[in-house]
């Protein structure tokens, strides 16, 4: 595989345009075919019953009831469940989670499933499990971190150190000029994508076919056939649509497997759709944090230490510790920087991975720190940001792959029109006498690869097919995909067929941390470019070829024909190639992996800075967030239509945290109060700016050592940033400096006289 | 209950024999039955569809000026009426204040003053209730769920009404038109919903089989067009249940009140009409001090059940806001974020 940019980008390409997304048609006319949309002959429905207590045991379920009612099929519990092939509280590392699969009567938080009833219609199965009507003996719930069991984690997030130290955090802060403390609190928050979990299982003897929107199919296939003893071969996994996944898709969960194994054993086809209540549970979610955050700084405003310790919660049987303090490792320069994590024991269902885990709930603890520090030292925001701007990375000292944070601060100022923002809060009115603030953040994110694997097919009539298991959540996935195999093809793309979202198809890798179009995209490329070098050498073996003579390295393709780069009026057609020798079709084949030589030595990462106006009544407290200006260096972009959508959408998500998501136990049953999108706050469009309000500029920026596509991943960066900007903007604007999220209305009142 | 008798009568008479049935339930739009059912905490075993009655979708001019509006009346187009927007605007922007567009061009009239309370214990099938289950007791009272009453409530209760629409008609002197299987008859709006006292379940002033067939607004209610509004404060800024919204409307001369109507919303298990407040701006001086005055009047017996102290003194302020400025004007059109304190201020206050 080669390690630098093989192509530059030139015209006919299709990398770097606006293209619409191939699927919008399909969606927009509800043609594209969701999981929950099929419908085979016979097919039953599943129903998943679910605990009322946060712990304790299930005394008794009334199985005759619900077995009684007409239409009922069979009702699983623990005592009928039939066995799987392998435990389900075995720890697969790295993505395997523990699951809840009626292996026995215990419940471990509300919301667990503790049967599932199947029968010919819904509606009958819904009315089975309400006749289940569970008795229990209920112990008390742990749902907050006073009543939680504290331990010291191995891990964070998946695999990370919990514990990072560099320099002497406690010699900086006792030479420091100005110290502060900030602690910051962040609620459990449900993923709750638009369509909610769903499958259809049918099995034919032991082959499993399986309509279930997932974001790692592959990887999905091989864990679901481990829990039925068979080869992962034997187990088809559809998903060519996801109504948005957030990563709560990304992780095989126990609902899934109860369907499955419910369409096993009745020998019919099943289908199982999560209520949205049911999504609150078993399903992920990110994880509760309490974070402390301590800086000293000396007297220029420049950090002497900065210590970022996040508390966070997760289940009573297994560990997701939101890996919140590692978001201060590589963003500021600081001599002595400490990152530690704790975690809390409760009585809830596992948290995961959900839209930026631990940058997010990180980033908007570090960035409100940052503005307290800023303030501390009598310092606009961006310049504090700009006086600790780390010109390596901070605690390995390695150097930046790219890092064009200089210039999105600059671009992300000049189109808000920072400057001449007044440091002392509650100096600014709108005309109307609104309170008016405005507040920044660095956005930050990683940039991980996983491994995938295309097919890239020429056909005879010189258009393409190309092929990988990939997922598109509504990031446009499709599109951009099929954008870099058509510039590795030489292809034009409305002339590539691109067949993605089944696990048959060449591993697609993860969807995922940002780094699908990266991974799957460079497997693409080389599998487009391993064509293309069969290709020509079928021309420039053709001594007839008007390319005949030109080394390999000296035709490159574009519009579906082979030229010489010396020579451009030399060119011949795929088609003509393939037909003059012979050939149907000829397949390409690659891999996407990173590089770990070319890698190494550096630190990847994209950055981005978010700027922010905040509204708040002077009286009434109520907030609104009026404009948004985001700047972002996340390396090659390879559509910026679908690439804003991203970025935006990023940013609207930073808006939900901000000001809007929160799941609420009641202390004392564990049960979450607000289970539905009534009583758990997202966004409307009256929260988010005007479009011309809403900025996501994209920060130009070459990388040839993150991968040889030199793309970043824009899935996730746009909410790291964007919830300290708002939070600052709130400070701003009524001089209340936020220690929780959401902000309600209720805790600015104080501030407001 | 998954199973159920459906009807759908073409006579209002026909609809109160299948009403008058053990169980049975009136079905409009189902914004709000609907959804319950599907959590269990309503399982009637005859639904009445009454979606399709003759002469429910109207809006009348009544000769002695009143406004007649059938209790079949889609909120969308309750909002949109012309006369509704000369005459009561207030009402039609609590109306656009609620809700999504798409639930509005649902949801009825009578649906709305029929709806249940959101308090999410009386959602949650697992939690206690005395208006779900009459002396179960209440898991609401200690709760997490800072939404709750601060005027009205009992121990046996502190859940709030959510309407939006009731609170204007509230502070119009609304009444509510009824058709039972006894007869005809009317209750005023201010008391069509229960305080819960020791009864909550009994939430309403209907008797078993009795159904909503329109609300009236007395003639009277007109005259508060050129300064009538409403607010409403929340976390999400549309779509979202009000933590406090009021209804103001003020008629003056010469600088000095003649009359003043003031009702609050999610306060309380009705619509809660101010009437000390009322009587206090009556003849008072028009200005900030006559509103501050009237929001200690309306909140005096207030006490906040789940710990809100900031829900009272928001609901203070709100109340003097609003009639700030309802004082202002009622705007020329209503508001692209209707009643939102995010509302475009430029619009003319000269409403005709």
């Amino acid at each position: 595989m080669p390690d630098t940019l093989t192509f530059p980008p030139r015209m006919g390409s299709s990398v770097g345009q606006p293209l619409s997304r191939r699927d919008g048609f399909q969606k927009v006319t509800g043609t594209a075919t969701f999981a929950a949309d099929n419908h085979p002959a016979g097919m039953l429905h599943a129903v998943v019953a679910t605990a009322t207590i946060a712990r304790g045991r299930v005394t008794h379920l009334d199985v005759a009831a619900a077995r009684a009612h007409p239409g009922v099929v069979e009702v699983l519990t623990p005592a009928n469940r039939p066995p799987l092939a392998r435990d389900p509280d075995e720890k697969l590392l790295p993505f395997g989670f523990r699951i809840e699969v009626l292996q026995d009567d215990r419940v471990r938080y509300a919301g667990q499933p503790i049967a599932l009833v199947v029968a010919e219609t819904l509606e009958a199965a819904t009315e089975g499990a309400a006749l289940l009507a569970p008795r229990y003996a209920a112990e008390p719930a742990r749902v907050t971190m006073e009543t939680g069991a504290p331990y010291a984690p191995q891990a964070v997030g998946i695999g990370g150190p919990a514990r990072v130290a560099h320099g002497d955090v406690e010699a900086g802060l006792a030479a420091a000029a100005q110290r502060i403390t900030a602690e910051i609190d962040t609620p459990p928050q449900y993923h709750n994508a638009m369509e909610p979990h769903a499958l259809v299982a049918e099995w034919q003897g032991d082959r499993l076919t399986l309509d279930m929107p997932n974001q790692a199919l592959v990887m999905a296939r091989g864990t679901i056939a481990g829990f039925f003893g068979v080869p992962p071969e034997n187990v088809l996994l559809r998903s060519p649509f996801l109504g948005g996944g957030f990563g709560s898709k990304a992780i095989v969960n126990g609902p899934q497997i109860l369907g499955i194994l419910a369409a096993r054993m009745l020998g019919r086809p099943v289908k199982l759709a999560l209520t949205r209540a049911q999504m609150f549970g078993p399903v992920g979610h990110r994880g509760q944090t309490r974070q402390t955050l301590r800086m000293g700084m000396d007297a220029e405003g420049r950090l002497t230490a900065l210590h970022h310790h996040a508390v966070a919660a997760t289940s009573s049987f297994d560990d997701f510790i939101e890996p919140a303090a590692a978001a201060s490792r590589p963003l500021y320069e600081s001599p002595a920087i400490l990152t530690t994590h704790s975690a809390v024991r409760m009585d809830i269902g596992t948290p995961g991975p959900m839209r930026a885990p631990g940058e997010a709930s990180g980033s908007a603890a570090l960035e409100v720190a940052l503005d307290v520090a800023a303030e501390a030292c009598g310092m606009d925001p961006l310049a504090f940001r700009l006086a600790n701007y780390a010109e390596t990375e901070p605690i390995t000292g390695k150097p930046f792959s790219s890092k064009a944070l200089r210039e999105c601060y600059a671009e992300g100022a000049k189109r808000f029109g920072w400057a001449g923002r007044p440091l002392a809060p509650r100096q600014m009115r709108d005309a109307g006498g609104l309170l008016t603030g405005w507040g920044m953040g660095t956005a930050v994110f990683h940039c991980p690869m996983f491994a995938a694997d295309a097919r890239a097919t020429i056909r005879a009539d010189g258009s393409a097919l190309v092929e990988t298991a990939g997922a598109d959540m509504g990031q446009g996935a499709w599109t951009a995909l099929a954008q870099i195999a058509a510039e590795a093809l030489g292809i034009d793309a409305d002339r590539v067929e691109f067949r993605s979202g089944s696990s048959d198809l060449p591993d697609g890798g993860v969807a995922g941390g940002s780094g699908h179009t990266a991974t799957a995209g460079l497997a693409l490329h080389s599998a487009g470019e391993d064509a293309v070098a069969q290709l020509a050498a079928l021309a420039l073996a053709d001594p007839e070829s008007p390319l005949f003579g030109a080394d390999n390295a000296g035709v490159f393709g574009r519009g579906g024909r082979l030229y010489r780069r010396d020579d451009e009026s030399r060119s011949m057609a795929y088609a003509d190639i393939l037909a003059r020798a012979g050939v149907a079709q000829l397949q390409g084949r690659g891999r996407g992996v990173r590089n770990p030589k070319a890698a190494e030595g550096h630190a990847l990462m994209s950055h981005g800075a978010v700027f922010a106006e905040v509204k708040v009544d002077p009286d009434l407290g109520q907030m609104r967030v009026t404009r948004l200006v985001g700047a972002f260096a996340a390396g090659r972009i390879i559509n910026p239509k679908l690439a804003r959508s991203q970025l935006l959408g990023g940013m609207i998500w930073g808006i939900s945290f901000a000001l809007h998501e929160e799941a609420r136990h009641d202390p004392r049953s564990g049960r979450l109060m607000n289970a539905d999108l009534a009583g758990y706050h997202v966004p409307v469009q009256a929260d988010v700016p005007a479009l011309d309000d809403m900025v996501a500029l994209m920060i130009h920026e070459d990388d040839a050592v993150v991968n040889p596509l030199g793309v970043k991943g824009v899935g996730e960066i746009g909410i790291t940033g964007t919830v300290g900007a708002i939070a600052n903007a709130i400070w701003h604007a009524t001089g209340y400096r936020p220690s929780r999220f959401p902000v309600h209305i209720a805790d600015v009142l104080p501030a407001l006289r | 209950m998954n199973r159920f008798d459906y009807h759908r009568p073409a006579t209002l008479a026909e609809a109160l024999v299948l009403g008058a049935t053990p169980g049975a339930a009136y079905l409009a739009a189902g914004t709000n039955l609907l959804d319950l059912m599907k959590l269990g905490v309503a399982r009637p075993g005859v639904l009445v569809d009454v979606t399709r009655l003759p002469g429910l979708d109207r809006i009348e001019r009544l000769p002695d000026g009143a406004t007649r509006i059938g209790a079949m009346v889609r909120n969308s187009d309750l909002a949109r009426d012309d006369g509704i927007l000369r005459d009561y605007p207030a009402l039609a922007e609590a109306i656009l204040a609620g809700a999504s567009a798409q639930l509005r061009n649902a949801a009825t009239v009578g649906g709305n003053l029929m709806q249940k309370t959101r308090c999410r214990y009386f959602q949650d099938m697992a939690s206690a209730c005395n208006r779900r289950s009459p002396g179960a007791g209440c898991d609401a009272v200690g709760g997490v769920d800072e939404g709750m009453a601060i005027l009205g409530w009992s121990d046996a209760c502190i859940a709030t009404h959510p309407s939006d629409f009731c609170v204007p008609l509230a502070a119009l002197d609304a009444v509510v038109e009824i058709a039972g299987p006894a007869g005809a008859r009317e209750v005023p709006v201010t008391a069509f919903h229960h305080l819960p006292g020791l009864t909550p379940a009994q939430d309403t002033a209907l008797a078993p089989g009795e159904l909503v067939t329109a609300i009236r607004l007395p003639p009277a209610a007109a005259g508060f067009r050129q300064h009538a509004r409403y607010m409403k404060l929340r976390e999400r800024t549309s779509y979202a249940f009000a933590l406090v919204s009021v209804a103001a409307m003020l008629r003056w001369e010469d600088g000095t009140i003649r009359e003043a109507r003031l009702a609050l919303g999610g306060v309380a298990a009705r619509p809660w009409r101010a009437t000390d407040a009322e009587a206090l701006l009556a003849g008072a001086a028009l200005g900030r001090d006559a509103f501050e005055a009237a929001a200690h009047a309306a909140l005096a017996d207030a006490r906040p059940a789940n710990g809100g102290e900031a829900k009272i003194e928001l609901a203070r302020r709100l109340i003097v806001r609003t009639l700030m400025l309802a004082a202002a004007g009622t705007p020329a059109r209503i508001p692209a974020l209707p009643a939102s304190p995010f509302a475009a201020t430029e619009e003319s206050l000269t409403h005709a």
